[in-house]
């Protein structure tokens, strides 16, 4: 491993890319990861004449099977990087997408719309925050979970596979829960539902945007645990977003911290978290840990 | 000297339609025999999760609903809220003020910040005349540290972050010099470092200002630092209650250190443990 870039001291609204502190980035190699992603960068509209950069010049990786975090605050673009890579970003000519983003070696920026297409039903499982904007309020459940199903890449289309994916997605009496529609069912259970509809396309990468930052603790750590045992015995990777530093301490491998659209720090959890080098990165976890730690009062972080 | 106003919750219990609640599997009560005491000044924490009746809680000490008819009452300075007259009422109302979660629903997007604090001061009579209620406007904003004042005054909703809507809100509260503010997941929505900024802020208000606060939260370590008391509730019942220092190093219940046990740590060992304990 190369010795790991030293940050440099200007603020985080100007790191230079050479001194970031990016570690477990692969380099140019045949072995090439199931996500790769370059120099993505992403404008959106915000007024009649007025764009936001909202994702600048992002690298990043995600490997088969790995659990990779990207941390950041509101504003971070970190949503909207995902979204890009998802191919989810609202379609229209103001919407700019400069930059690589490389699905199993396949170029995905300026693709056609039945590459997106794929991408959409096959490849990529999304779970947002927020499962109501996302399930057909019309629709049973175990309706929604076998369409995915259908669509998906899984050759098995079945009730008793809908029921599989269910389970393991953590939802108790699947053959009852199938008849339900979405407003019978608690939070948690929706959200373990959106699980299921990811997990049922048998997709190469879940994507996962804040999905227990709505839910209590006690049910947030249920949730977390379904995903990540449905993870394990699939075999999918696992992009994780969360302004939660906690959650992504627990089930990420490696993690991304970004701030105002840019990737200032990256690394293995534990170098994040036993030895942040960007100072933004320090003053976040200085502020989390306030909460819990034998400080006197709570860290306001600079940035916020 | 005249003791603070206090505002207690004495032996409460609110239902709703027993029919749909039972159909949904919950309790037929949504409070049930809940006393609880706010002083200005004090920092009083109520931590529950969905369904545990805390938002009812507020909506009852506010008086924005009553209890059952022999459910216990809501009394501020010693008056119950049910036998006060329209004055007492009035008052009452500038008194205890609220902040909710969600400042996006709360503030008018249709209004400037100055419009929608001003709204309040002329309501309740603080100021009548424009210099005045500017003045109250002004001086409101600068206590939650939205300043240049001048520049946040004329912004609308949209243009603020969710951190800096959240001291709008709590302008709006404070500018009526209240005694006492219920806060309803006043800080959830937020990021944790805005979350804490927010925090110390009302924390600073209390100490300046002397208002007691009625903070609830399904975030138990939120409350770690800043809360003087806390009420544990579930299923409409207060099934805890104590100091914090006590609460969260010595819990009684089993369901508080179920809550406690419930948020992991930002550190990568613990949190595996958490999440895998096996």
């Amino acid at each position: 491993m190369s010795e790991r870039a030293r940050p440099s001291t200007a603020t985080p609204q100007s790191p230079s890319k050479g001194d970031q502190p990016i570690r477990g980035l692969k380099p140019e190699s045949l072995d090439e990861p199931l996500l790769r992603v370059r120099d993505l960068s992403v404008k959106l509209p915000t007024g009649p004449r007025q764009t936001v950069h909202a994702v600048r010049s992002v690298n990043l990786d995600v490997g088969r099977g790995e659990r990779v975090g990207i941390v950041g605050e509101s504003g971070s673009g970190k949503s909207v990087t995902v979204r890009a890579i998802s191919g989810l970003l609202p379609e229209s000519r103001r919407v700019e997408v400069n930059g690589s983003i490389r699905m199993e070696g396949e170029e995905l920026v300026g693709a056609g719309k039945n590459t997106w297409q794929d991408v959409r039903l096959k490849r990529v499982g999304m779970i947002f925050q927020d499962p109501m904007s996302f399930l057909n309020p019309t629709m049973k459940v175990g309706a929604q979970i076998r369409e995915s199903l259908d669509q998906g890449r899984s050759s098995e289309k079945s009730t008793s596979a809908t029921i599989k994916y269910m389970e393991m997605a953590g939802l108790a009496e699947p053959q009852k829960l199938m008849e339900e529609f979405p407003f019978q069912l608690s939070g948690g259970m929706r959200q373990r539902v959106l699980i299921a509809i990811a997990l049922a396309k048998c997709p190469d990468i879940i994507v996962a945007d804040e999905p227990t930052t709505a839910l209590d603790a006690t049910i947030q750590r249920r949730v977390l645990r379904s995903l990540d045992d449905s993870v394990s015995r699939l075999g999918t990777s696992l992009l994780l977003i969360t302004h939660d530093l906690a959650v992504v301490a627990g089930i990420c491998d490696r993690v991304y911290v970004m701030f105002r659209g840019e990737i200032v720090e990256s690394g293995t959890t534990e170098q994040i978290f036993y030895d942040p080098q960007h100072a933004y990165t320090k003053d976040l976890l200085r502020s989390v840990k306030s909460f819990t730690d034998g400080s006197a009062e709570l860290y306001v972080s600079k940035y916020s | 000297m005249k003791s603070p106003p206090m505002l207690c919750a004495s032996h409460v219990s609110k239902t709703f339609s027993r029919k749909k609640r039972a159909a949904q599997g919950g309790p037929a009560k949504a409070l049930d025999d809940v006393s609880i005491t706010v002083t200005p000044g004090d920092f009083i924490a109520v931590v529950g999760e969905s369904g545990s009746g805390k938002s009812t809680l507020a909506r009852v000490m506010l008086g924005l609903i009553e209890p059952d008819e022999d459910g216990g009452s809501v009394t501020y300075d010693g008056v119950a809220l049910s036998e006060m007259k329209r004055d007492q009422l009035l008052r009452f109302r500038s008194s205890v003020q609220c902040v909710l979660q969600d400042p996006s629903a709360a503030l008018n997007p249709r209004k400037s910040v100055r419009q929608i604090i001003a709204e309040v001061v002329k309501l309740h009579r603080i100021a009548q005349t424009k210099a005045d209620v500017d003045a109250a406007v002004n001086h409101a904003l600068s206590i939650v540290d939205l300043v240049p004042t001048e520049i946040y005054a004329d912004r609308y909703p949209h243009q603020l972050s969710g951190g800096q809507r959240q001291r709008v809100l709590i302008a709006r509260a404070v500018v009526l010099n209240p005694s006492i503010i219920i806060a309803d997941e006043a800080v959830s929505a937020l990021d944790v470092s805005v979350k804490a900024g927010i925090l110390n802020l009302l924390n600073r208000l209390r100490l300046e200002l002397n208002i007691g606060y009625l903070f609830i939260t399904h975030d138990l370590p939120v409350v770690e630092k800043v809360a003087d008391y806390v009420y544990v509730m579930r299923d409409g019942r207060v099934v805890e209650h104590g100091k914090r220092a006590e609460l969260f190093i010595s819990p009684e219940s089993d369901y508080t250190r179920e809550l406690l046990a419930a948020a992991p740590e930002p550190d990568p060992e613990s949190a595996r443990r958490w999440l895998r304990p096996s």
